[in-house]
This record gives structure tokens, C-alpha cells and sequence, in this order.
């Protein structure tokens, strides 16, 4: 098993981040693309909007998954987590941009609707969450901020639950695709829990013993 | 008692759906009132030149959450329904209480064409061109007794073709329901087709309920029981969520749901360049079913 992980490791290690960045450009012109030639259904506009959202929220996901994968499977993808936090970045600016051009479009009902609509409310606060965590996720930021780094990007916790409970929040009535993302989201935060240490009574001893 | 209200379309009995699409503008105009009570004016001016989705829009856009909570997925599910045989439970208050049979039922009205707006509670809206015929009729045929003051509908269940009833998205099977005045007025609609075809089963097929002038899930779909009834009925969204929809459902712009507005929707078919535009009150029937309403406070009474 080891083998098979180590192996992946070291392709991982050989796959370059402009990757992910290239895979993840292409859907935006394709998504543009069928929106026009009705490949988005009769509704492109709300079919677009939420197909960037998911995007967004997936990616969101994918990073949040990276520790976890780190400390359980020995997975090593660390390197890969700014790319997938900037493009979902860039994922819920679209989204958003999506919403305030194709799908609102009147600007007294944008801001209106961004003070009275809880789930949009939500959903701006997510955003304003990412700005700084976009912001700084480069290497001068990491060297100006040092420890304070870490903390600034531990935002990226409320900005994901609130992605999830923005689309907990827009749907009909309960529906199962929000509550699955809800679920992975909360079943990865849980993982980064620090674990508790074993009782290890002989090995406690021994250091009791040393320490005196 | 057909024909009480009068498209401010041309009224033909077979118009090929090309046509239907190749028509800039449905000429709108006075038309001669064959009907009966005032409806025969025809529509209000916020009706006129209408012109219908088409065919493939209103067949793949659909909320039918029976077959799964996608807009496509009535679409791709809903064939595995079967609506032969189709019977009517017609019950509670009435003189003639039975199954009354789908085709029986079909032979005995009266099918015309109404061009109606449908507006949906999430703020999207369509023009379908249904056929049917008026509630009132079938209503009249099954003999209303006096005292009767709502109908209840309820829609088939059938957990071996609808996937989406093993979620509890909403209780099964869904309810709906009307005062008896609504359901008697003349725009109150079964509708059996679509552009003269038989009405898809993604549109809730065989026969369903179409009331123009409420959000779209009022007009509940695939109806196998009727029940006149002096209690105001359970309906499936109400039950869902009370807070968010209300038994009347009327279209008003004036009063938003909790969680976004309904001062504005998006005609669908539009494409990604679309302006959403204005809601109108009662979805533009104001001048037809204002009056249903008198005294309420549509605030209060949603």
C-alpha cells in the first residue's frame, strides 16, 4: 500500500501547479459556449450561475481535503492548495459577477437584495471572507505576515461552511445535493481535529522517570 | 360553460407549432365576446402579445420533484410513468361520487386552446399554450353539493416509476388545493395538451391543473383525486414550509417569499442575455380574479 502512495507521491511531486490552473480555465468558455447554444437548458443564466458556484464550492472543498489526505493517507498534494484556493477564487467572482450582470441586472434590486435575502447575505459574506485569503496567498505575504499567515488563513473554514449554507439556503425545500457538500464540508473540518493522544502508560513511565 | 374566457389570441382549433414560432407578434385585439359573463372582453392589456415558449422549453424545463429535484431531470425520468389506464377519483361533497375514467372524462368536456403566462415561485416564468378544458365543467358534471367550499387534488404515486419519492423533499403524495370559487372561474383549466399535442409527462400527464393566476405549484400535476370538501385542504408546500408558501399562492409582486424577492422574474427562453422583467400582479389576471379578493389582506393571506 505504501508503495502504491509513495509512487503517487513522486508523481505528484512531478506535476506542475500551471496544470491545474490550465484544466480549470476551460471550463469557463466551454460553460459560455453551451449557455448560448442551449446546451445549459432553457435557463442558461441560473444553470451558469450554478455551475460556477459548484465549481467554486468544489474547489473549495478539494483544498479543504488536502490536510486530512496529508495525515491519513499520506498523500502529499500540499503544493497544489494556493492554485485550487486562487481558482476558487476566481470561480466564486464569476459566480458573482454572473449574478450581478446576466441575472439580476437592476441594481437597486442587487442591493436590496444583498441586505434582505439571507442566503445572498450569506453569500457576499463568503466572498468577503476569500478577498483577504486571495490577497495573500503568495510568498512575499507568507514572509510580511509570518505566523499571522496561518491564522489569516484559517478564514478559509467560515468561508467554506458559509458557501455551504448559501446553498443549503437558495434551494426549494430540502433537497439532497446541498446537504452532501454540507456534509463533506463538515466531515473534513472534524478530520483537522488534533487527535487525542493515546494513554500510553508504559512509555508515560519511562518519561515520568526520566524527567525526575 | 367553455369558452368563458377568450385568449387575445386568434382562437384556432389545430395551429401547427411552427407557426406558433414563426409569429412575431400575436396580434392581439378586441374580439368578438362569444362567451358568456364578462370575461368575453377579453384579457387585460398586460396579456396581449403574448408569445408562447416553445415546445422543447416547456417540455424540458420542469419542477416535478416526484423525478428528481433537477429541471431536467422530470424530462429524463418521467416516461417510466404510465397514464394508461388513467381514472379520476372524484369524491367528498359531490352527487355522482366514482372513478370517473380519463378517456370517459375527455369524451364529455369540452378541449379548447388557452394561452396562458405560468409564473413559478422561483421567479421564472413561461407562456405556455395548454389545451383543456374548464374545471367548472368536470365539476359541474360530478354535481357540487351546496356547503362544499374547497377542492383538494392529489397527484399519483408511484414509487416504482418516481424515483424522487424515496427523498422526503416534500410529503407524498402531493397535495394541492383550491377555494371553490377558484376553482369554478373561468380561467381554472385541466389541461390535457401542449401546442395540440398530448401533454408530456414531465408536464403531468394525463391531465393536470392549471391556475394562471398562482405561482406554478399550485397547478398540481398527474391529478388521480378530486374531493370537494367544506375544509380548507392540506397543500404540499404549505406543509413543507408554511413560512415560505402560503395556501393562495396568489402572484404579487408586492409580497416577497423569505428568501428572495417577487418583484421581478426571468422569462425563460431568453437565453444568457435575457433581462428579467416585471412581475404583474396576479401574473397580469388582476383585472379577472381581483375581485375573488376582496376584503383579504394579501400580505396576510399568501
Amino acid at each position: 500500500m505504501s508503495a502504491v502512495i509513495d509512487a503517487f507521491n513522486a508523481f505528484a511531486r512531478r506535476v506542475p501547479t500551471w496544470v491545474l490552473y490550465i484544466s480549470y480555465m476551460f471550463p469557463v468558455p466551454w460553460l459560455l459556449y453551451e449557455g448560448q447554444t442551449g446546451g445549459l437548458g432553457a435557463e442558461p443564466i441560473k444553470a451558469l450561475e450554478q455551475e460556477l458556484g459548484l465549481i467554486a464550492l468544489q474547489l473549495l472543498v478539494i483544498g479543504l481535503a488536502i490536510t486530512p489526505a496529508r495525515r491519513y493517507l499520506r498523500i502529499n498534494l500540499l503544493k497544489f492548495r494556493r492554485a485550487l484556493g486562487l481558482l476558487a477564487f476566481t470561480y466564486v467572482c464569476l459566480h458573482l459577477l454572473v449574478w450581478l450582470v446576466l441575472d439580476v441586472g437592476i441594481l437597486s434590486q442587487i442591493w436590496a437584495d444583498i441586505l434582505k435575502r439571507p442566503y445572498i447575505t450569506i453569500g457576499m459574506a463568503g466572498f468577503v471572507c476569500l478577498i483577504p485569503l486571495a490577497a495573500t496567498s503568495n510568498n512575499f505575504s507568507i514572509r510580511k505576515l509570518g505566523p499571522k499567515w496561518r491564522q489569516l488563513h484559517k478564514l478559509t473554514y467560515i468561508a467554506v461552511i458559509l458557501g455551504g449554507v448559501h446553498f443549503i439556503w437558495l434551494v426549494k425545500g430540502l433537497q439532497i445535493e446541498p446537504l452532501l457538500y454540507m456534509a463533506a464540508i463538515l466531515g473534513l473540518l472534524i478530520l483537522r481535529l488534533p487527535k487525542k493522544r493515546q494513554a500510553r502508560p508504559i512509555a508515560n513511565a519511562i518519561l515520568a522517570n526520566k524527567a525526575k | 360553460m367553455a369558452h368563458r374566457w377568450i385568449n387575445t389570441l386568434k382562437d384556432s382549433d389545430v395551429t401547427p407549432e411552427d407557426l406558433f414560432m414563426n409569429r412575431r407578434q400575436i396580434i392581439g385585439g378586441a374580439l368578438a365576446g362569444i362567451g358568456l359573463a364578462g370575461m368575453a372582453t377579453g384579457a387585460s392589456a398586460a396579456l396581449k402579445g403574448l408569445e408562447p415558449n416553445s415546445y422543447e422549453d416547456i417540455a424540458s424545463y420542469n419542477n416535478y420533484y416526484e423525478f428528481g429535484t433537477g429541471k431536467d431531470d422530470p424530462a429524463r425520468y418521467a416516461q417510466a410513468l404510465t397514464i394508461k389506464p388513467w381514472t379520476v377519483q372524484i369524491d367528498g361533497m359531490v352527487d355522482k361520487p366514482g372513478a370517473y375514467a380519463f378517456e370517459d372524462i375527455l369524451k364529455a368536456m369540452t378541449i379548447e386552446e388557452r394561452l396562458y403566462k405560468f409564473r413559478c415561485v422561483e421567479a421564472w416564468s413561461m407562456v405556455v399554450p395548454w389545451n383543456g378544458f374548464e374545471l367548472a365543467d368536470l365539476l359541474t358534471m360530478a354535481g357540487v353539493q351546496s356547503g362544499a367550499k374547497y377542492v383538494a387534488f392529489e397527484t399519483a404515486l408511484r414509487p416504482a416509476e418516481m424515483p424522487g419519492v424515496s427523498l422526503p423533499v416534500l410529503e407524498w403524495p402531493y397535495v394541492e388545493g383550491l377555494r371553490l370559487d377558484e376553482a369554478m372561474h373561468p380561467l381554472t383549466i385541466m389541461a390535457t395538451g401542449i401546442y395540440g399535442k398530448d401533454i408530456p409527462k414531465q408536464n403531468g400527464a394525463p391531465l393536470r391543473l392549471v391556475v394562471p393566476w398562482k405561482y406554478g405549484y399550485k397547478s398540481i400535476k398527474s391529478i388521480v383525486k378530486i374531493t370537494l370538501t367544506n375544509k380548507k385542504p392540506p397543500t404540499s408546500w404549505n406543509k413543507a414550509n408554511a413560512r415560505e408558501y402560503g395556501f393562495y399562492s396568489n402572484v404579487n409582486p408586492q409580497v416577497d417569499h423569505p428568501r428572495w424577492s417577487q418583484a421581478s422574474e426571468r422569462p425563460i427562453g431568453g437565453g444568457l442575455f435575457s433581462r428579467r422583467v416585471p412581475t404583474l400582479m396576479f401574473n397580469g389576471y388582476e383585472k379577472e380574479v381581483a375581485g375573488l379578493y376582496a376584503g383579504m389582506d394579501l400580505s396576510k393571506d399568501t
